[in-house]
């Protein structure tokens, strides 16, 4: 118990529940309160996919899919068979992690880049589904989402979801900050270092990638299902392509292995594009420019690179 | 403890490795010598799981785990070190040799996250720690892998493989690339490891560290055994001195 409350204690996590506490204050609209809620929720998923990413180094580019999953069944039981919304969610997120659980299963076995095409490929069959189950989903036109409610309290106003976002936020920096110093943690970012030598220290490779993929699968549900409750209406974009390359930029700008990073790459590039008055078609261009410049100028990432400026000065 | 039987490994059309037998006793110092591309370092992934024999059986206390996957050689007591480093250059030196106990801890990712691993991972450390003093890195326990030498990374990888608790460790070239006062300080380490209790399988170029500590040699050349013996009976083997000075003459020519 004793520490376990110390992990609580940690002053990263002490100060991010006070700037998230106190930022409302400074929030001048429902606008800008609006946006906030929009990085929470994407640096949920930025975060879970962190853990497969820069943990254990393994490349997705299909994790929109499983925002998807979150996004559609939580959709779908909710607007067609009238189940409560804490359920959808969790029914949702169980499902994401079976479909993680059956691809990476057998193609984690392999070696190389598997998983990744796997994932790309993952992402084209759900948006594809998503476009045509018509009587399902509402196909490319989308669905309508009910609001959230959780035990007759209704997530009304963007402040209610703003408090509900920051402390999800705050559990998934919580989740993982706490695997990045445990056994399991170092068994991820050990077999990214050097597989052979994670090995022959007695990791089983491929389960504990398969966990990671399927821990991340759930983050990336999450975040879908609540997008979704937030959003009131869902389209098959979530599971495009684009929304991929945009997760998997966030972790990259942020810098692999690194939680406050996801979080940082998620907020930069969920606000940058409504600075910026919207993207227009130009999503990509502007993502792949971001990656291309990151992968360039800050190969590690923002928040490493700051850590490491900091650490040399002091 | 370990029994090597008619041993062989081809890749392609080459066969690295050929009927090579030999056995290890508990709690002795073994090594495997050899000139360059004797195969040596083939015989080491052989036994370490990282290649599949194509012939021949490892016999670990008696069970033949040929092809057997690293990490389950590692719950049978087997670690080892890499001649051309595998540090995990992503994490700390503690780090890495926490790691090395990833078998003697609780290692669920649910616990992880939810804390639950805290207790034991303190523990987990405390061990470490000493380990890292063990082997003389100590005053870099808690730096970044990228920051210490060749040296002291040599050093951690005994580290990370002690704190998986062998009962048979193997060495790939512990001593290359160490200057004469490191060499002298890693022999005195394997000593004081095999002293431990921990039988030790070595692969080495430098003979004075190996005629010093080793208790039984192996003699490879050209993937086949050429001699076996203490280091008196393989010092006096006119085949292996032929190896040798073959060798040397072929360098200085």
């Amino acid at each position: 118990m004793k520490a376990s409350s110390r992990a609580l204690l940690r002053p990263s996590l002490l100060l991010l529940a006070l700037v998230l506490a106190l930022l409302p204050l400074a929030m001048p609209n429902n606008y800008v309160i609006d946006v906030a809620v929009r990085i929470a929720l994407a640096a949920i998923a930025a975060i879970g996919l962190n853990l497969l990413m820069g943990f254990a180094g393994q490349i997705s580019i299909g994790h929109a899919a499983f925002v998807a999953i979150g996004a559609y069944g939580s959709g779908i039981v909710t607007a067609r068979f009238g189940w409560p919304a804490l359920p959808a969610i969790g029914a949702a997120a169980v499902g994401a992690a079976l479909v993680a659980w059956l691809i990476a299963k057998p193609i984690l076995r392999l070696k190389g880049h598997s998983l990744t095409m796997a994932t790309l490929g993952l992402g084209v069959i759900v948006n594809i589904v998503l476009i045509n189950e018509v009587a399902w989903t509402g196909g490319p036109d989308g669905m309508p989402v009910p609001p959230l409610a959780v035990a007759g309290f209704a997530f009304a106003k963007v402040l209610h979801w703003y408090a509900l976002a920051a402390v999800l936020l705050w559990l998934a920096v919580l989740l993982s900050l706490n695997l990045y110093e445990s056994p399991a943690g170092r068994a991820l970012r050990g077999l990214n270092g050097s597989e052979v030598a994670a090995r022959v220290m007695g990791v089983d490779v491929a389960r504990f990638k398969v966990r990671a993929f399927v821990v991340s699968a759930v983050f990336a549900a999450v975040s879908g299902s609540l997008t979704a409750h937030y959003l009131g209406f869902i389209s098959p974009s979530l599971a495009a392509f684009t929304h991929s390359v945009e997760l998997a930029t966030m972790v990259v700008l942020g810098g692999m292995a690194s939680t406050f990073g996801a979080l940082l790459g998620a907020a930069l590039l969920t606000a940058l594009p409504q600075l910026l008055g919207g993207l227009h078609g130009y999503e990509m261009v502007f993502f792949g420019l971001v990656l291309m410049l990151t992968m360039m100028f800050l190969p590690k990432g923002l928040v490493p690179t700051l850590a490491l400026r900091l650490r040399r000065k002091g | 403890m370990l029994e090597v039987k008619n041993l062989s490994k081809s890749f392609g059309g080459v066969h690295a490795m050929q009927d090579v037998s030999f056995s290890v006793r508990a709690g002795s110092v073994h090594s495997v010598i050899g000139p360059n591309g004797a195969g040596k370092t083939t015989l080491f992934n052989l036994i370490s799981g990282v290649y599949e024999p194509t012939r021949g059986e490892i016999l670990l206390d008696g069970e033949n785990v040929a092809g057997m996957a690293p990490d389950r050689l590692a719950r049978r007591g087997m670690s080892r070190t890499f001649q051309n480093l595998q540090v995990c250059m992503n994490m700390t030196a503690c780090e890495n040799v926490m790691l090395g106990a990833h078998l003697h801890t609780p290692s669920s990712l649910l616990g992880g996250m939810t804390g639950a691993t805290r207790r034991a991972d303190a523990a987990l450390r405390e061990e470490a720690l000493r380990l890292i003093d063990y082997v003389g890195v100590g005053r870099h326990a808690h730096a970044h892998a990228t920051q210490l030498s060749f040296g002291l990374l040599k050093r951690l990888e005994i580290a990370r493989a002690l704190a998986s608790r062998p009962r048979l460790l193997l060495l790939d070239e512990p001593a290359a690339g160490l200057n004469d006062t490191e060499t002298h300080e890693i022999t005195e380490l394997i000593r004081s490891i095999a002293a431990s209790g921990v039988t030790v399988l070595l692969v080495e170029h430098d003979m004075k560290l190996v005629m010093n500590i080793s208790d039984h040699l192996l003699v490879l050349d050209y993937g086949r055994k050429l001699a076996e013996g203490t280091a008196a009976e393989v010092r006096a083997n006119p085949q292996v001195i032929a190896a040798y000075l073959g060798t040397e003459a072929e360098a200085s020519a």
